[in-house]
Protein backbone atom coordinates (compact mmCIF):
# COMPACT_ATOMS: atom_id res chain seq x y z
CA UNK A 1 0.00 0.00 0.00
CA UNK A 2 2.09 3.02 -0.87
CA UNK A 3 2.00 6.03 1.71
CA UNK A 4 0.10 9.05 2.09
CA UNK A 5 3.56 10.59 1.56
CA UNK A 6 3.96 9.10 -2.05
CA UNK A 7 0.61 9.42 -3.00
CA UNK A 8 0.92 13.33 -3.22
CA UNK A 9 3.78 13.58 -4.61
CA UNK A 10 3.36 11.10 -7.28
CA UNK A 11 3.22 13.08 -10.01
CA UNK A 12 0.99 11.35 -12.01
CA UNK A 13 -1.32 10.41 -9.57
CA UNK A 14 -3.61 7.78 -10.06
CA UNK A 15 -6.56 8.42 -8.26
CA UNK A 16 -7.52 10.85 -5.95
CA UNK A 17 -6.74 10.39 -1.79
CA UNK A 18 -9.04 9.78 0.38
CA UNK A 19 -8.35 10.66 3.91
CA UNK A 20 -10.97 10.10 6.54
CA UNK A 21 -11.55 11.80 10.15
CA UNK A 22 -11.30 8.95 12.94
CA UNK A 23 -14.19 9.96 15.11
CA UNK A 24 -13.11 10.91 18.46
CA UNK A 25 -12.43 8.03 20.58
CA UNK A 26 -13.14 8.55 24.75
CA UNK A 27 -13.01 4.59 25.78
CA UNK A 28 -13.71 1.03 25.42
CA UNK A 29 -10.30 -0.09 24.89
CA UNK A 30 -8.43 -0.45 21.12
CA UNK A 31 -11.30 -2.21 19.74
CA UNK A 32 -13.44 1.33 19.96
CA UNK A 33 -10.43 2.31 17.41
CA UNK A 34 -10.72 -0.88 15.52
CA UNK A 35 -14.55 -0.53 15.40
CA UNK A 36 -14.25 2.67 13.33
CA UNK A 37 -11.01 1.48 11.10
CA UNK A 38 -13.01 -1.26 9.73
CA UNK A 39 -15.67 0.68 8.61
CA UNK A 40 -13.83 4.08 7.21
CA UNK A 41 -9.94 2.16 6.38
CA UNK A 42 -11.17 0.42 2.89
CA UNK A 43 -11.94 3.45 1.47
CA UNK A 44 -9.43 5.74 3.22
CA UNK A 45 -5.22 6.36 2.43
CA UNK A 46 -5.13 7.47 5.77
CA UNK A 47 -7.00 8.34 9.13
CA UNK A 48 -7.11 11.30 10.94
CA UNK A 49 -6.45 11.29 14.89
CA UNK A 50 -8.19 14.26 16.14
CA UNK A 51 -6.44 16.92 19.43
CA UNK A 52 -9.23 16.96 21.31
CA UNK A 53 -11.38 18.03 18.12
CA UNK A 54 -13.82 21.06 19.15
CA UNK A 55 -11.94 21.86 22.36
CA UNK A 56 -13.51 18.39 24.18
CA UNK A 57 -11.05 16.20 26.30
CA UNK A 58 -11.18 12.89 24.28
CA UNK A 59 -8.31 9.95 24.10
CA UNK A 60 -5.04 11.92 22.66
CA UNK A 61 -4.15 12.28 19.01
CA UNK A 62 -0.72 10.16 20.36
CA UNK A 63 -3.02 7.32 21.48
CA UNK A 64 -5.03 7.33 19.10
CA UNK A 65 -2.29 7.54 16.40
CA UNK A 66 -0.50 5.33 17.59
CA UNK A 67 -3.58 2.71 17.63
CA UNK A 68 -4.41 3.27 13.93
CA UNK A 69 -0.68 2.36 13.29
CA UNK A 70 -1.31 -1.27 15.03
CA UNK A 71 -4.24 -1.37 13.32
CA UNK A 72 -2.57 -1.26 9.82
CA UNK A 73 -3.89 2.23 8.77
CA UNK A 74 -2.01 5.30 8.43
CA UNK A 75 -2.42 7.98 10.77
CA UNK A 76 -2.62 11.84 10.31
CA UNK A 77 -2.04 12.97 13.79
CA UNK A 78 -3.38 16.47 13.90
CA UNK A 79 -1.79 18.73 16.82
CA UNK A 80 -3.82 21.91 17.88
CA UNK A 81 -1.87 24.46 19.40
CA UNK A 82 -4.36 25.44 22.17
CA UNK A 83 -3.51 22.88 24.46
CA UNK A 84 0.25 22.19 25.36
CA UNK A 85 3.47 24.17 24.72
CA UNK A 86 5.88 24.30 22.72
CA UNK A 87 7.74 21.17 24.70
CA UNK A 88 4.70 19.29 25.00
CA UNK A 89 4.09 19.77 21.24
CA UNK A 90 7.61 18.81 20.28
CA UNK A 91 7.39 15.49 23.18
CA UNK A 92 4.05 14.41 20.98
CA UNK A 93 5.27 14.45 17.48
CA UNK A 94 9.01 12.84 18.65
CA UNK A 95 7.29 10.60 20.68
CA UNK A 96 4.21 9.33 18.25
CA UNK A 97 7.24 9.23 15.31
CA UNK A 98 8.36 6.75 17.82
CA UNK A 99 6.02 4.45 17.16
CA UNK A 100 5.67 4.62 13.23
CA UNK A 101 3.56 7.94 13.21
CA UNK A 102 5.19 9.72 10.65
CA UNK A 103 2.01 12.12 8.97
CA UNK A 104 1.48 15.46 11.20
CA UNK A 105 -1.15 18.04 10.25
CA UNK A 106 -0.69 21.16 12.18
CA UNK A 107 -3.56 23.52 13.16
CA UNK A 108 -4.41 26.37 15.67
CA UNK A 109 -7.50 24.62 17.53
CA UNK A 110 -10.33 26.04 18.06
CA UNK A 111 -10.40 28.40 21.12
CA UNK A 112 -11.41 26.67 24.67
CA UNK A 113 -14.69 28.90 24.52
CA UNK A 114 -15.64 26.30 22.09
CA UNK A 115 -15.88 23.26 23.61
CA UNK A 116 -17.64 22.14 27.30
CA UNK A 117 -14.29 23.22 29.29
CA UNK A 118 -14.36 27.15 28.21
CA UNK A 119 -12.28 27.89 31.96
CA UNK A 120 -9.77 26.13 31.02
CA UNK A 121 -6.59 27.88 30.27
CA UNK A 122 -5.84 28.94 27.01
CA UNK A 123 -2.21 28.14 25.78
CA UNK A 124 -1.18 29.04 22.40
CA UNK A 125 2.48 29.12 22.72
CA UNK A 126 3.27 28.71 19.40
CA UNK A 127 0.50 29.46 16.53
CA UNK A 128 -0.24 26.53 13.35
CA UNK A 129 2.79 28.29 11.21
CA UNK A 130 5.22 28.16 13.78
CA UNK A 131 4.32 24.77 14.65
CA UNK A 132 4.82 23.50 10.92
CA UNK A 133 7.95 25.25 10.96
CA UNK A 134 9.46 23.25 14.63
CA UNK A 135 7.96 20.13 13.33
CA UNK A 136 9.80 20.55 10.16
CA UNK A 137 13.18 21.35 12.03
CA UNK A 138 12.47 17.61 13.87
CA UNK A 139 12.08 16.01 10.55
CA UNK A 140 15.62 17.91 9.82
CA UNK A 141 16.88 16.25 13.26
CA UNK A 142 16.68 19.47 15.38
CA UNK A 143 14.96 20.47 18.08
CA UNK A 144 13.58 24.21 18.36
CA UNK A 145 16.28 24.50 20.92
CA UNK A 146 18.47 23.39 18.09
CA UNK A 147 19.71 20.33 20.04
CA UNK A 148 20.08 16.98 17.92
CA UNK A 149 17.88 13.62 17.63
CA UNK A 150 19.70 11.31 15.63
CA UNK A 151 18.51 9.80 13.52
CA UNK A 152 15.81 12.60 12.36
CA UNK A 153 11.92 10.87 12.31
CA UNK A 154 11.09 11.14 8.73
CA UNK A 155 7.63 13.37 8.77
CA UNK A 156 5.02 14.32 5.72
CA UNK A 157 3.98 17.54 7.70
CA UNK A 158 0.56 18.79 6.77
CA UNK A 159 -1.97 21.71 8.08
CA UNK A 160 -5.15 22.90 7.61
CA UNK A 161 -7.01 26.13 6.12
CA UNK A 162 -10.11 27.47 5.83
CA UNK A 163 -10.89 28.96 2.18
CA UNK A 164 -14.49 29.88 3.72
CA UNK A 165 -13.31 32.18 6.17
CA UNK A 166 -12.35 36.15 6.14
CA UNK A 167 -10.64 37.58 5.04
CA UNK A 168 -11.34 35.17 1.95
CA UNK A 169 -8.42 37.07 -0.50
CA UNK A 170 -6.01 36.61 1.84
CA UNK A 171 -6.44 33.13 2.97
CA UNK A 172 -4.10 31.74 -0.04
CA UNK A 173 -1.37 33.85 1.05
CA UNK A 174 -1.69 32.45 4.60
CA UNK A 175 -1.57 28.95 2.73
CA UNK A 176 1.89 29.74 0.88
CA UNK A 177 3.38 31.16 4.75
CA UNK A 178 2.54 27.44 5.53
CA UNK A 179 3.83 25.79 2.23
CA UNK A 180 7.07 27.48 3.36
CA UNK A 181 7.10 26.64 6.93
CA UNK A 182 7.21 23.34 5.38
CA UNK A 183 3.81 22.11 4.84
CA UNK A 184 2.85 19.30 1.70
CA UNK A 185 -0.92 19.08 2.51
CA UNK A 186 -3.35 21.52 3.64
CA UNK A 187 -7.04 19.63 4.71
CA UNK A 188 -9.18 22.37 3.73
CA UNK A 189 -11.85 23.21 6.43
CA UNK A 190 -15.47 21.91 5.47
CA UNK A 191 -17.11 24.21 3.24
CA UNK A 192 -20.38 25.09 2.37
CA UNK A 193 -20.02 28.52 -0.14
CA UNK A 194 -18.75 26.65 -3.57
CA UNK A 195 -17.73 29.69 -5.10
CA UNK A 196 -15.73 30.65 -2.46
CA UNK A 197 -13.79 27.02 -2.94
CA UNK A 198 -13.37 27.41 -6.51
CA UNK A 199 -11.84 31.02 -5.84
CA UNK A 200 -9.78 29.39 -3.25
CA UNK A 201 -8.34 26.97 -5.83
CA UNK A 202 -8.08 28.96 -8.51
CA UNK A 203 -6.33 31.92 -6.64
CA UNK A 204 -4.09 28.82 -4.97
CA UNK A 205 -3.40 27.39 -8.82
CA UNK A 206 -2.23 30.83 -9.39
CA UNK A 207 0.17 31.89 -6.67
CA UNK A 208 1.90 28.94 -6.72
CA UNK A 209 0.27 27.14 -3.82
CA UNK A 210 -1.09 24.15 -5.37
CA UNK A 211 2.10 23.06 -7.01
CA UNK A 212 3.78 23.23 -3.47
CA UNK A 213 0.81 21.44 -1.36
CA UNK A 214 -1.98 19.15 -1.70
CA UNK A 215 -5.18 20.40 -1.17
CA UNK A 216 -7.59 17.92 0.35
CA UNK A 217 -11.04 19.83 0.87
CA UNK A 218 -13.18 18.30 3.83
CA UNK A 219 -16.79 16.94 2.89
CA UNK A 220 -18.78 16.52 5.98
CA UNK A 221 -21.23 12.86 5.88
CA UNK A 222 -24.01 14.23 8.04
CA UNK A 223 -27.92 12.70 8.75
CA UNK A 224 -29.75 15.38 7.95
CA UNK A 225 -30.33 19.20 8.68
CA UNK A 226 -29.67 19.15 12.54
CA UNK A 227 -26.37 18.44 11.90
CA UNK A 228 -25.46 21.58 9.43
CA UNK A 229 -27.39 23.81 11.79
CA UNK A 230 -25.78 22.36 14.76
CA UNK A 231 -22.40 23.01 12.45
CA UNK A 232 -23.87 26.12 11.51
CA UNK A 233 -24.49 27.93 15.08
CA UNK A 234 -21.46 26.17 17.18
CA UNK A 235 -18.35 25.12 14.97
CA UNK A 236 -16.35 28.02 14.77
CA UNK A 237 -15.30 29.06 10.79
CA UNK A 238 -18.26 27.25 9.54
CA UNK A 239 -20.81 29.22 7.70
CA UNK A 240 -24.05 27.32 5.94
CA UNK A 241 -26.32 28.78 3.77
CA UNK A 242 -29.86 28.89 5.27
CA UNK A 243 -31.14 27.33 1.55
CA UNK A 244 -27.95 24.59 2.04
CA UNK A 245 -30.31 23.68 5.33
CA UNK A 246 -33.37 24.27 4.22
CA UNK A 247 -32.80 22.15 1.73
CA UNK A 248 -31.70 19.51 3.15
CA UNK A 249 -34.45 20.09 6.45
CA UNK A 250 -37.10 19.97 3.55
CA UNK A 251 -36.28 16.95 1.84
CA UNK A 252 -38.99 14.41 2.25
CA UNK A 253 -35.37 11.92 2.92
CA UNK A 254 -33.40 14.17 5.30
CA UNK A 255 -30.65 11.15 5.35
CA UNK A 256 -30.45 11.04 1.34
CA UNK A 257 -30.59 14.76 0.69
CA UNK A 258 -27.45 15.36 2.90
CA UNK A 259 -25.79 12.47 0.99
CA UNK A 260 -26.42 13.97 -2.18
CA UNK A 261 -25.42 17.24 -1.03
CA UNK A 262 -22.12 15.81 0.32
CA UNK A 263 -22.09 13.94 -3.04
CA UNK A 264 -22.21 17.14 -5.14
CA UNK A 265 -19.60 19.05 -2.82
CA UNK A 266 -17.72 16.23 -3.72
CA UNK A 267 -18.11 16.11 -7.22
CA UNK A 268 -17.35 20.28 -7.45
CA UNK A 269 -14.21 19.99 -5.04
CA UNK A 270 -12.56 17.31 -7.24
CA UNK A 271 -13.25 19.45 -10.67
CA UNK A 272 -11.13 22.22 -9.19
CA UNK A 273 -7.22 22.69 -9.76
CA UNK A 274 -4.63 21.67 -6.98
CA UNK A 275 -7.22 19.78 -5.91
CA UNK A 276 -5.75 16.63 -4.77
CA UNK A 277 -7.92 14.15 -3.11
CA UNK A 278 -10.80 14.86 -0.57
CA UNK A 279 -10.77 14.65 3.33
CA UNK A 280 -14.46 13.27 4.84
CA UNK A 281 -15.73 13.54 8.31
CA UNK A 282 -18.17 10.80 9.30
CA UNK A 283 -20.91 11.85 11.84
CA UNK A 284 -23.03 8.85 10.25
CA UNK A 285 -21.27 6.27 11.37
CA UNK A 286 -23.17 4.26 8.28
CA UNK A 287 -21.60 3.31 4.98
CA UNK A 288 -21.64 6.54 2.99
CA UNK A 289 -18.13 6.67 2.96
CA UNK A 290 -17.97 3.51 1.08
CA UNK A 291 -21.45 4.69 -0.79
CA UNK A 292 -19.65 8.01 -2.02
CA UNK A 293 -16.28 6.46 -2.82
CA UNK A 294 -18.28 4.49 -5.07
CA UNK A 295 -20.54 7.16 -6.65
CA UNK A 296 -17.14 8.96 -7.39
CA UNK A 297 -16.18 5.87 -8.94
CA UNK A 298 -13.48 5.36 -6.70
CA UNK A 299 -11.96 2.02 -5.88
CA UNK A 300 -11.45 0.29 -2.71
CA UNK A 301 -8.37 0.74 -1.24
CA UNK A 302 -8.08 -2.58 0.83
CA UNK A 303 -9.91 -5.53 1.39
CA UNK A 304 -12.65 -6.10 3.56
CA UNK A 305 -11.00 -5.51 6.85
CA UNK A 306 -12.79 -7.95 8.53
CA UNK A 307 -9.16 -8.58 10.87
CA UNK A 308 -7.12 -10.07 8.09
CA UNK A 309 -6.87 -6.94 6.20
CA UNK A 310 -6.21 -5.25 9.28
CA UNK A 311 -2.79 -5.72 10.50
CA UNK A 312 -3.77 -6.48 14.14
CA UNK B 1 17.54 53.69 31.75
CA UNK B 2 15.62 50.42 30.51
CA UNK B 3 12.79 50.83 33.39
CA UNK B 4 12.46 54.27 32.32
CA UNK B 5 11.85 53.42 28.62
CA UNK B 6 9.51 50.68 29.35
CA UNK B 7 7.59 53.20 31.31
CA UNK B 8 7.42 55.33 28.31
CA UNK B 9 6.89 52.80 26.11
CA UNK B 10 3.91 51.23 27.78
CA UNK B 11 2.39 55.00 28.14
CA UNK B 12 2.48 55.35 24.68
CA UNK B 13 1.27 52.49 23.48
CA UNK B 14 -0.74 50.79 25.85
CA UNK B 15 -3.48 53.37 24.85
CA UNK B 16 -3.26 53.39 21.15
CA UNK B 17 -2.63 49.96 20.23
CA UNK B 18 -3.43 48.13 23.82
CA UNK B 19 0.23 47.15 24.08
CA UNK B 20 0.76 44.13 26.60
CA UNK B 21 4.82 44.44 26.49
CA UNK B 22 5.59 41.60 24.83
CA UNK B 23 9.01 43.18 24.67
CA UNK B 24 9.30 41.69 20.75
CA UNK B 25 7.16 44.49 18.44
CA UNK B 26 5.73 43.72 14.85
CA UNK B 27 3.40 46.44 14.63
CA UNK B 28 5.37 47.48 11.75
CA UNK B 29 4.96 44.47 10.11
CA UNK B 30 0.96 43.72 11.08
CA UNK B 31 -0.23 46.64 9.39
CA UNK B 32 0.10 49.12 13.10
CA UNK B 33 -2.12 46.10 14.63
CA UNK B 34 -1.02 44.23 18.17
CA UNK B 35 -1.64 40.23 17.60
CA UNK B 36 -1.11 40.34 21.32
CA UNK B 37 -4.83 41.39 21.88
CA UNK B 38 -5.89 37.84 19.35
CA UNK B 39 -7.08 36.19 21.77
CA UNK B 40 -5.00 32.80 21.16
CA UNK B 41 -2.04 35.28 20.53
CA UNK B 42 -1.48 34.23 16.62
CA UNK B 43 1.62 35.94 15.31
CA UNK B 44 1.20 34.79 11.30
CA UNK B 45 -2.03 35.71 10.81
CA UNK B 46 -5.72 34.64 10.98
CA UNK B 47 -7.17 31.36 12.26
CA UNK B 48 -9.73 29.50 10.59
CA UNK B 49 -12.31 30.53 13.37
CA UNK B 50 -12.81 33.89 11.72
CA UNK B 51 -16.83 34.85 11.91
CA UNK B 52 -19.01 35.16 8.70
CA UNK B 53 -19.37 38.94 9.58
CA UNK B 54 -15.68 39.52 10.63
CA UNK B 55 -15.89 38.69 14.44
CA UNK B 56 -13.32 37.03 16.64
CA UNK B 57 -14.05 33.26 17.39
CA UNK B 58 -13.84 33.56 21.01
CA UNK B 59 -15.02 37.42 21.46
CA UNK B 60 -17.49 37.94 18.89
CA UNK B 61 -18.44 41.59 19.35
CA UNK B 62 -14.78 42.65 18.59
CA UNK B 63 -13.37 42.22 15.02
CA UNK B 64 -10.31 39.88 13.90
CA UNK B 65 -7.69 41.38 15.00
CA UNK B 66 -5.72 39.65 11.97
CA UNK B 67 -8.74 40.81 9.76
CA UNK B 68 -7.90 44.24 10.41
CA UNK B 69 -4.27 44.22 10.55
CA UNK B 70 -4.37 42.72 7.31
CA UNK B 71 -6.65 45.27 5.68
CA UNK B 72 -4.49 47.86 7.00
CA UNK B 73 -0.72 46.42 6.33
CA UNK B 74 -2.09 47.03 2.71
CA UNK B 75 -1.85 50.38 3.56
CA UNK B 76 1.21 50.11 4.84
CA UNK B 77 4.89 51.24 3.12
CA UNK B 78 6.01 48.64 1.00
CA UNK B 79 8.44 47.22 2.38
CA UNK B 80 6.32 47.04 5.83
CA UNK B 81 3.50 45.49 3.41
CA UNK B 82 5.57 42.97 2.39
CA UNK B 83 6.92 41.69 5.66
CA UNK B 84 3.55 40.58 6.34
CA UNK B 85 4.25 37.41 5.07
CA UNK B 86 6.72 37.33 6.80
CA UNK B 87 7.08 33.55 9.02
CA UNK B 88 7.49 35.37 12.81
CA UNK B 89 9.47 33.33 15.13
CA UNK B 90 7.70 32.00 18.56
CA UNK B 91 7.09 34.54 21.42
CA UNK B 92 10.31 34.34 23.62
CA UNK B 93 8.52 34.56 26.96
CA UNK B 94 11.46 35.91 28.36
CA UNK B 95 10.61 39.30 27.20
CA UNK B 96 7.09 39.89 28.58
CA UNK B 97 7.27 43.50 30.47
CA UNK B 98 10.51 44.60 29.11
CA UNK B 99 10.91 47.51 26.44
CA UNK B 100 10.37 46.29 22.50
CA UNK B 101 12.21 49.49 21.91
CA UNK B 102 14.89 48.56 24.11
CA UNK B 103 15.17 45.07 22.99
CA UNK B 104 15.08 46.34 19.70
CA UNK B 105 18.56 48.77 20.27
CA UNK B 106 20.31 46.25 21.50
CA UNK B 107 19.33 43.30 19.21
CA UNK B 108 17.79 41.04 21.78
CA UNK B 109 13.92 40.52 19.94
CA UNK B 110 16.28 38.83 17.10
CA UNK B 111 17.14 36.59 18.91
CA UNK B 112 15.36 32.76 17.91
CA UNK B 113 16.42 29.31 19.57
CA UNK B 114 18.75 27.69 17.55
CA UNK B 115 16.79 25.31 15.71
CA UNK B 116 14.26 27.94 14.43
CA UNK B 117 14.93 28.19 10.57
CA UNK B 118 12.69 31.16 9.25
CA UNK B 119 14.04 30.45 5.69
CA UNK B 120 13.00 27.52 3.58
CA UNK B 121 15.39 25.53 2.45
CA UNK B 122 14.69 24.44 -0.64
Amino acid sequence: MPTLAELLTDPEPPRPVITAECPVIDSGGLDAIAEHATRLAPYADALNATDNAAAHAHASNVAVAIALKRLGVEPIMQVACRDKNRLALEADIVGAALHGVSTICCMTGDDVTAGDEPEARRVFDMDSPQLIRATAGLARGRYLSGRALDPAPPLLIGAVENPAAPPFAYRVRRGLKKAAAGARFLQLQLCYHPDRLAEFTELAENAGLTRRVALLPTIALVKGARALRYMNDNVPGIHIPEPVIERVHNATDQREAAYQLALEQARHALSLPGVRGLHFTDFRHDDALGKICADLGLPAIRSAPDGDALVM
Amino acid sequence: MGRLLTTIEHAVKKPVWGCSMCGQCVLHSTGLTCPMNCPKKLRNGPCGGVREDGGCEVDPDMTCVWLKAQGRSERMPRTWREEFDDLRPPVDSRLQGTSSWVNLLTGRDKHVPAGWQPDEEE
